[in-house]
């Protein structure tokens, strides 16, 4: 029904979901957050799930919550900017964990890298 | 305490045992799926707490009040099949509803209706099984309960109906009240289910919350419950 891989907890996808639109800048600091039944009639789940996103984002200072206002992405340069980095270095090693998998030396990565770079859009 | 407490229930049906020791709770805000197989008892346990049926032995209470005709005002049932009458039109089952039962919120059943594409006037025998499906649907939901039944809310139904009504059930989720959705399309119900229960032969088997058992199974609960049976 909805585009989440079912076996994975849903709000982890989500979560993912919003830190992505953080990062690509879709989602600005200090931008409000839509509200729980809002975000869960747009993506068809629980409200109770999206309400957990929203508290595990707030754990991880990527949110905050205003009672009674609603939930807005943290406006502070800085620690956004942490949050891009830390981001991305989870990807980038999960990337070399799968390279590394398949046995693909740093220099061969590296050719790689280069040779097709350009060709992704 | 939940708004449902279901404690050592047992039905027979004669020798036949249908129900077994069925332990369950609901809170408010609650979404829960119901699952198993074909004569598992799902629809048994749906009708002993709307009191259609009386236990065999243990106790059911919905707000902390043992089954009785005070307690129907509070449970919504949805049964699986369609009661309405073929010569009522929209508005005359409206209108029943609107009678008979406390709390039926009118604004909502209308707004339902526009939602769905149904017009007040359509004769239920002309409508499609979907949109006849709609109509029960949108009567059960307006009535304002603490405890929502709803037996195979989606049997027989095209995939864009059902769609509909998923995100016709999402869109009039209350806090303040429990639902309880009876289905064989797991997949459908995925997202939108708080807490999965499996049942067999009478039987819980497994009864737990949504992302949890996808994070210990590593699977969807529609996988889980093709390997479980």
């Amino acid at each position: 029904m909805t585009d989440f891989d079912e076996r994975i907890p849903i709000y982890l996808q989500i979560m993912d979901l919003i830190k992505k639109k953080i990062i690509k800048g879709e989602l600005k600091g200090g931008d409000k957050l839509p509200s729980v039944r809002e975000l869960a009639l747009e993506l068809k789940v629980n409200p109770n799930t999206v309400q957990r996103v929203y508290q595990e984002l707030e754990r991880e200072g990527i949110i905050e919550t205003v009672k009674g206002v609603g939930s807005f992405v943290i406006s502070n340069e800085k620690k956004l900017m942490k949050l891009k980095e830390n981001l991305a270095s989870e990807r980038i090693k999960a990337f070399i964990k799968e390279m590394k998998e398949i046995n693909l030396s740093k220099e061969d990565l590296n050719l790689l890298l280069a040779k097709y770079w350009e060709e992704v859009n | 305490m939940g708004v449902l407490e279901v404690k050592g229930l047992y039905k027979y049906y004669g020798k036949k045992c249908a129900l077994k020791n069925v332990n369950l709770t609901g809170d408010l805000g609650e979404i829960v799926g119901l699952f198993g197989p074909n004569g598992s008892g799902k629809t048994t346990l749906l009708k002993l707490i709307i009191g259609f049926l009386r236990p065999s032995s243990g106790s059911i209470k919905v707000d902390g009040k043992d089954i009785n005709y005070n307690t129907r005002a509070i449970v919504s049932f949805l049964p699986d099949n369609n009661l309405l009458p073929s010569w009522m039109k929209i508005k005359d089952a409206f209108n029943f509803y609107k009678d008979f039962f406390p709390y039926f919120e009118e604004k909502k059943f209308k707004d339902l209706l526009e939602y769905f594409d149904l017009k007040f006037e359509s004769k239920i025998k002309e409508l499609s099984k979907g949109e006849q499906e709609k109509v029960c649907l949108s009567l059960a939901i307006s009535r304002k309960a603490k405890v929502y039944l709803l037996d195979e809310p989606l049997g027989g139904i095209d995939p864009a109906s059902r769609e509909r009504i998923l995100t016709g059930i999402l869109k009039n989720y209350r806090e303040d009240s429990l639902m309880i959705i009876s289905t064989h399309l797991i997949d459908d119900v995925e997202s939108i289910i708080d807490r999965a229960v499996f049942i067999s032969n009478g039987e819980i088997l497994i009864d737990g919350k949504a992302e949890t058992l996808r994070e210990e199974k590593k699977m969807s609960i529609d996988k889980l419950f093709r390997n479980t049976f």
